[in-house]
């Protein structure tokens, strides 16, 4: 068996190809299943229903899939430069901060701007987190995976430093967590008696923006061109550096909603265990994604999807609840599958 | 040809055919080789002649087809597709047009690579060393055997390639397109070497584009094209002429350049120094002036300073003394986009690194140069039918054959890519344009072409700098040719006295430019 580039790949098979492999990852996690004692199509009836079978369920994988459409977003267009910031998570936590700072009433603003104000902040903290990395990356070289992992563990504390500290709530009996934000500072309901949010429609709003801006936009064209070769793209006299600062900005500015969304719009505070690795996520989110603006919603709601389902269904028959990791790691292994597939075509 | 008539073919290939999806890249190709023979193997880029080789030395596998190799007992064996160990074993040898060299290993450990066990206690380099010295002495393929290969030059590199075939007791040796990187001497000595290994029975394929090389070398000559074999006679049984039509199929006729007064300087260059540094080819005080409606031609092989050369008019190098002017005016300094913004075209050496975005559209690469324009904006969005209307009329003008406007420029061949370079170039009318190597493994129908464009804007009045390694390229085009030797700039010559043996040694360092070096 050999592979062979493919001149051109049909549509049809772009569409095919990442469905066909959510369903072989699917398939391949019927085998665990069974080792684990399910029954093996009951247990995936389970999840189907968990995840979308009612109103609720819905709503659920909804609210779970608003973060890491942001986060996906986040790896998407920062890896579609070839800058590879696996500080989302990080990211997302300093806009949890900030949105507690402003959204909290720590910072006086009239009661109207404070919406818009919080979204801004967290949006700006993740942003101009990401300017240590990137100027260190552009300036010497730094390798930026290592500069923006390790700020993860920086953040964590700082906002571990911070909880206990001058964000605390006085009320919260000693437990690490802050003042709870207000009511103008928070995010609307969507649907009533669920926990789903506007946070959904921001990230949504920001997927179509972030496609428009690639696909549409100077800073778009700029950014495919430095990301799918920047040897041409400096030729043509593309200013590299700042399309990477630019995207590293936006990048960090994606990951920093997320964590607005959270706070704002889910939890209401910030603690230090607001996110379950979201920012970690988003780099699976934009890998199953192959890093396509529109597709990272459809690839976050579909992991998003699979916990919530696997949480229900772990409920009903036991199974432990990580089979919901095994699957989303097969998926993405099965979806390298479906890279090769759509580049190359296999031959004997 | 040394061999009787009734002796088995050596290699001896039936009905090849392989597909890459709809394209039929070898359809049925039959070939024979001798003993001692040469044969050239002739045909445009995209003919087939690289796959047919590369299914031979087991890269590929055929969808149809058999090879066989005679072996040490005269019998015919068939070579078992897709193994490349296989076929090194049978004794077919390659050297491909890109060296595989081990550039910070020893000629000597680069000869031994692969034939000798990877594990062992000691390895035996006193009988290797042995060998390669008779094998040196034998075939006069003369190399230091302990020398760096990244410190020898382009021609001994491409002796330790034929060395390492050699070495493997090759019976067929494969060369693709090994005069591409030498100068007319060197080739020369190349071919005398060959001649010489030929008449010692080793059967040699000749993979190549360039006429005269064929008919002077070759016994037998194979033409290709898109796919099949469409000719094969004895070289010296046809000429020029047959077998240009053959690979084309249709009369090629090189455009002539017509004498045409130069006007005002449109380029200097004063004492000119780029630094050697990390990547950087030295230059040293050079001097150069480009008038509007001439090409001055740079000859040299590369490696001598023609990239930074390239870069200080491509605005992707600042020159570390001295100083460019740009039609009487200081050279403007942002870069590329000032550049282009002044009337400058600049044609990258690289067409795959630099010239093109790959994995972007062809219509996306046309506006690679001119998407910042502020009429290709619609309320702020990039007017995308606009850009895409724009290329498919350059698409048709420059005949960009190969795809649609939405097809991803990679899948472009070589000649159709460089039109697309010349349509984003040549269309806002520069008046100063850069050609690096602009026709580099072309076929000549491409070639052509490209040629036809750059008289065409030489003859609108605009300067060209054209820097290529094919002397007769400037012979054609060159109005004054300059010979660029480690970083110096020999004096631009009217063509009409210059004689391309004289150039040949001034681009080895022999003639006047070396001794202003001296």
């Amino acid at each position: 068996m050999r592979l062979e580039p493919r001149a051109s790949t049909a549509p049809w098979l772009n569409v095919a190809a990442p469905l066909g492999a959510a369903l072989l990852a699917l398939l391949i996690c019927a085998l665990p299943l069974a080792l684990a004692g399910a029954d093996v199509p009951e247990a995936y009836r389970l999840m189907l229903a968990g995840s979308v079978g009612t109103r609720f369920a819905l709503t659920e994988t909804l609210t779970r899939a608003a973060p890491l459409i942001l986060t996906g977003l986040a790896a998407a267009i920062a890896f579609r430069a070839r800058l590879w910031n696996i500080g989302a998570e990080g990211q997302l936590y300093l806009g949890a901060l900030a949105a507690v700072a402003v959204g909290t009433g720590f910072v006086p603003v009239p009661g109207f701007l404070l919406l818009p104000l919080v979204v801004v902040a967290g949006a700006l903290a993740g942003a101009l987190w990401m300017l240590g990395p990137a100027w260190l990356r552009l300036r010497f070289g730094v390798d930026e995976v290592v500069t923006t992992l390790l700020s993860n563990f920086i953040v964590l504390l700082f906002v571990g430093m911070m909880l206990e500290g001058p964000l605390q709530d006085p009320m919260s009996l000693g437990w690490p967590q802050s003042a709870p934000i207000l009511d103008e500072a928070s995010l609307p309901k969507l649907v009533e008696r669920t926990r789903l949010h506007f946070g959904l429609v921001l990230a949504l709003a920001a997927a179509i923006l972030t496609w428009l801006g690639i696909q549409r936009t100077r800073f778009g064209f700029e950014l495919r061109a430095v990301g799918a070769n920047p040897d041409a793209a400096r030729f043509a006299g593309i200013a590299e550096r700042r399309v990477m600062l630019k995207v590293a900005l936006f990048s960090g500015a994606m990951a920093g909603l997320a964590g607005v969304g959270e706070v704002a719009g889910l939890k209401g505070y910030l603690t230090q265990d607001l996110s379950p690795g979201y920012g970690y996520a988003g780099i699976v989110v934009a890998t199953l994604a192959q890093l396509g603006p529109v597709s990272v919603v459809a690839s976050a709601i579909f992991i998003a999807g699979v916990f919530v389902g696997a949480d229900s269904m772990s409920r009903a028959i036991g199974v432990s609840s990580y089979i919901a990791n095994l699957i989303v790691a097969t998926a993405l292994l099965t979806m390298l599958l479906a890279g090769l597939v759509t580049r190359y075509r296999i031959r004997r | 040809m040394t061999t009787s008539r009734d002796e088995p073919p050596l290699l001896r290939l039936r009905g090849i055919t392989k597909r890459f999806g709809g394209l039929v890249a070898n359809d049925g190709i039959d070939l024979d080789l001798a003993r001692g023979e040469i044969l050239a193997l002739l045909g445009e880029n995209g003919a087939g002649k690289t796959t047919l080789m590369s299914i031979l030395f087991g890269h590929y596998v055929a969808d149809a087809g058999t090879i066989e190799v005679t072996g040490a007992d005269g019998a015919a064996h068939q070579l078992p597709p897709g193994s490349a160990r296989a076929a090194l074993a049978a004794g077919i040898g390659m050297v491909h047009q890109h060296f595989t060299l081990a550039m910070n290993h020893s000629v000597l450990d680069n000869v031994i690579l692969g034939t000798e066990p990877l594990w062992a206690w000691r390895q035996d380099l006193g009988a290797a060393r042995a060998r390669l010295a008779a094998l040196i002495e034998s075939t006069g393929l003369a190399v230091p055997m302990d020398a760096r290969v990244g410190s020898l030059s382009i021609g001994e590199q491409q002796r330790v390639e034929l060395l390492k075939a050699l070495y493997r007791s090759a019976k067929v040796l494969i060369l693709d397109e090994p005069t591409a990187v030498l100068t007319p001497q060197q080739s020369a000595l190349l071919f005398t070497t060959l001649r010489r290994l030929a008449q010692g029975g080793l059967g040699i394929v000749f993979i190549s584009h360039k006429l005269e090389e064929v008919m002077s070398l070759a016994h037998r000559v194979a033409v290709l094209r898109h796919g099949r074999k469409v000719l094969e006679v004895a070289a010296t049984g046809t000429d020029k002429a047959r077998l240009a039509h053959a690979m084309v199929d249709r009369p090629v006729e090189l455009p002539k350049a017509l004498p045409q007064p130069a006007g005002a300087p449109a380029l200097e260059l004063l004492g000119v120094g780029v630094a050697p540094a990390a990547g950087v080819e030295p230059l040293v005080d050079v001097d150069l002036t480009v008038h509007a409606g001439e090409i001055v031609g740079i000859a040299g092989v590369s490696g001598n300073g023609q990239r930074s050369l390239a870069g200080l008019v491509a605005g992707t190098l600042l020159p570390d003394r001295g100083s460019l002017r740009l039609a009487g005016a200081p050279w403007p300094t942002g870069g590329p986009k000032a550049l282009i913004a002044e009337g400058v075209g600049r044609i990258p050496e690289d067409r795959h690194r630099q010239g093109v975005v790959g994995d972007m559209t062809i219509w996306e690469n046309l506006a690679l140069e001119g998407y910042d324009a502020p009429d290709c904006r619609r309320f702020g969005l990039l007017d995308l039918a606009r850009f895409r209307r724009r290329a498919q009329a350059l698409r048709e003008r420059y005949d960009i054959r190969g795809g649609g406007s939405e097809t991803p420029a990679r899948l472009l061949s070589g000649g159709n890519m460089q039109k697309l370079i010349l349509a984003r170039v040549l269309e806002p009318g520069p008046r100063l344009i850069l050609a690096a190597q602009p026709t580099r493994g072309l076929d000549i129908g491409a070639l052509a072409e490209v040629h036809r464009h750059l008289l065409d804007a030489r003859a609108r009045g605009a300067a060209i700098l054209l820097i290529s390694e094919d002397l007769d390229e400037l012979m054609q085009l060159a109005d004054r040719v300059a010979v660029l030797y480690r970083g110096k700039l020999g004096p631009a010559r009217p063509r009409a006295g210059l004689e391309l043996a004289r150039l040949g040694l001034e681009m080895a360092g022999q003639g006047p430019a070396a001794a202003d070096a001296a």
